[in-house]
């Protein structure tokens, strides 16, 4: 920990090149994406910190016994499942020298055994055997002051929504419902109406800070400039009606747009689309042919939790997902797609073929870890600059345009609150 | 007799995976397509997804159309950095052939040279194939594109 941070949990003072001006949270130095002070800084108070993390679905640790490991931060954590109703986190680090715990990503066992000298822990993670811990023929053994009751794992606390499972490393993150808060709750359960399941999983290796990419998914603004697909293929969605809801504290947003009737499963009418801009159409629309499972009209809608989860539903493309910082500049995207657990086969094969919208070979994304990696090379030696955030003037409210940087600046507000900055 | 026909099978096909990468290796990617039955399916997907039975494509196209879909948004609509892909396709194995339908396995190797000059694996794995003969040549009835890693470096704009 640099000198300049005596305590990184309580410490307000912050680096003279990471400075604010503003107004509000319209200038954001270039330094917040590379200064390495910042960005340990980061580790301590913000995924440290009171925020809660996506750690993974139900689904994918189903019978008891089950776990997987993810990231907090840097923090290597493990998931496990107890029974039914009850799941536990905790640091994956050997409480005796510090080895990891679980070193496959995902098994199934009824104790956790490190390797490195047979010390294990049960599902609560108590210490429950040290081994040779009364020594070897009458001699050596731990001390009579060791207490295995003092060297349990280190527990996360854990929560729920909608088969989500959250993990926290602070006592006073609020509860996770009161984090979440119920607008945005109620886009989470608006796309998780059934029970959900894992269709697969990747990742994306960014080259750029994790705060770039939490910029990129509330930024409303590039969505049709960047991303040319809908437009070549004739489905500008510049007039599709929407709008953004954004969180108390301005860190969570949910942005959704209302596309064209046109683009709804059996409008034959769709087939022969054609832009007066591009002259392309697509030679199979069934790529694009949805149905509204969701009842209101909402074709797309990109929702994210302070401080890197998004859960995003392109059409019936479904998927949660992580920005797991890797140092001051670099990232990774991890990415869990989703079907409910009653879909019908038609409607997997939906979820499926719309899946190619996203991810790393997605039409509609493949561009976002292009640009925020082209960002970090930018910005080198213009740490001093800023970043400008004045589309839509300089509050972070819910709006109905997405003509906005509401959501970003949102963001910076919810950051600079836990940062001290 | 046997042995004879198997060796002209497997030359067949390795000169089939020879083109195939060339084409897109080339920058030929219009012709992708064509490497493909009308009626194919063509998926990227990971080891990990693939062993637990998860059905997700990085790339998840059921039609050739679809093919050609993607090859019209990559040159008009998507954003990427110049690259150039250099495929090195070896260890074919024929399996079962029914018919028309001739099983096949071979592994890939991808190395990515940026516009820059920075090169990297930057990917690896195994095609897992179904071919149709056509006339006197083959075609991809299935072509399943396993990759040993599940992650991705930024972005995945060529096919594999």
């Amino acid at each position: 920990m640099s000198s300049r941070y005596p305590d990184a949990n309580t410490g307000r003072n912050s680096p003279a090149s990471v400075q604010f001006p503003g107004p509000g949270n319209t200038r954001v130095p270039f330094a917040a994406f590379s200064d390495p002070d910042l960005y340990r800084r980061e580790l301590a108070r913000i995924f440290h910190g009171p925020s809660w993390h996506f750690l993974g679905l139900d689904d994918e640790i189903p019978n008891p016994g089950d776990y997987k490991t993810t990231y907090i931060g840097e923090t290597p954590v493990i998931v496990a499942r107890v029974d039914a109703a009850r799941i536990n986190g905790f640091v994956n680090r050997c409480s005796h020298r510090g080895n990891l715990v679980c070193i496959k990503e995902r098994g199934t066992a009824t104790k956790l055994t490190c390797v490195y000298h047979a010390w294990s822990f049960d599902l609560e993670g108590n210490l429950t055997g040290v081994a040779f811990q009364r020594g070897a023929r009458g001699e050596g053994g731990m001390p009579d002051r060791f207490r295995r009751e003092e060297h349990g794992l280190r527990k996360l606390r854990i929560g729920t929504v909608c088969g989500l499972i959250f993990g926290s490393l602070s006592d006073e993150a609020p509860e996770l419902g009161d984090y979440i808060g119920p607008e945005i709750g109620a886009r989470i359960r608006r796309v998780l109406h059934g029970r959900p399941k894992v269709l697969g999983s990747v990742t994306q290796a960014l080259h750029n800070n994790w705060k770039l990419y939490a910029e990129n998914v509330r930024d409303t603004y590039h969505a049709s400039l960047l991303h040319l697909f809908y437009g070549t293929f004739g489905m500008t969605r510049l007039s599709a009606e929407g709008g953004i809801v954004i969180g108390e504290t301005g860190g969570h947003h949910a942005s959704y747009s209302r596309g064209s009737a046109s683009t709804a499963e059996g409008n034959k009418d769709y087939d022969g689309l054609r832009s007066n801009q591009s002259g392309f159409q697509l030679e199979d629309a069934r790529l694009l042919r949805h149905v509204d499972e969701f009842g209101d009209g909402i074709t797309v809608q990109i929702l994210s939790l302070f401080p890197n989860f998004v859960l995003h539903q392109i059409n019936n493309s479904i998927a949660a997902g992580i920005v797991v910082p890797k140092g001051p500049d670099a990232a990774e995207l991890v990415w869990l797609y989703l079907g409910l657990e009653d879909d019908d086969p038609a409607m997997t094969e939906r979820r499926l073929l719309q899946a190619n919208l996203s991810g790393p070979a997605g039409y509609i994304s493949m561009e976002d870890g292009a640009v925020t990696g082209f960002i970090q090379r930018a910005i080198k030696g213009s740490e001093a600059a800023c970043a400008v955030l004045d589309m839509g003037g300089d509050g972070h409210g819910s709006t109905t345009s997405r003509a906005t940087e509401a959501s970003v600046r949102g963001f910076w507000h919810a950051y600079r609150a836990q940062m001290g900055l | 007799m046997q042995a004879t026909e198997n060796l002209l099978l497997r030359l067949e096909i390795d000169a089939f995976n020879a083109d195939y990468a060339g084409c897109i290796d080339d920058d030929a990617l219009e012709r992708w397509p064509d490497f493909f039955a009308e009626d194919c399916l063509y998926r990227i997907t990971t080891a990990e997804n693939l062993a637990a039975n998860r059905p997700l494509g990085l790339i998840y196209a059921n039609s050739r159309n679809m093919l050609r879909d993607r090859v019209v948004s990559l040159r008009q609509a998507n954003i990427y950095e110049p690259q150039r892909y250099s495929h090195q396709i070896s260890c074919l194995k024929l399996g079962a052939r029914q018919g028309e339908l001739l099983e096949a396995t071979a592994s890939f190797l991808v190395v990515r040279t940026m516009q820059g000059g920075e090169m990297s694996i930057f990917a690896a794995g195994r095609y897992r194939d179904q071919f149709r003969r056509i006339g006197e040549g083959w075609t991809l009835q299935r072509r399943i594109v396993v990759l040993d890693s599940k992650r991705i470096d930024t972005l995945l704009a060529f096919p594999l």
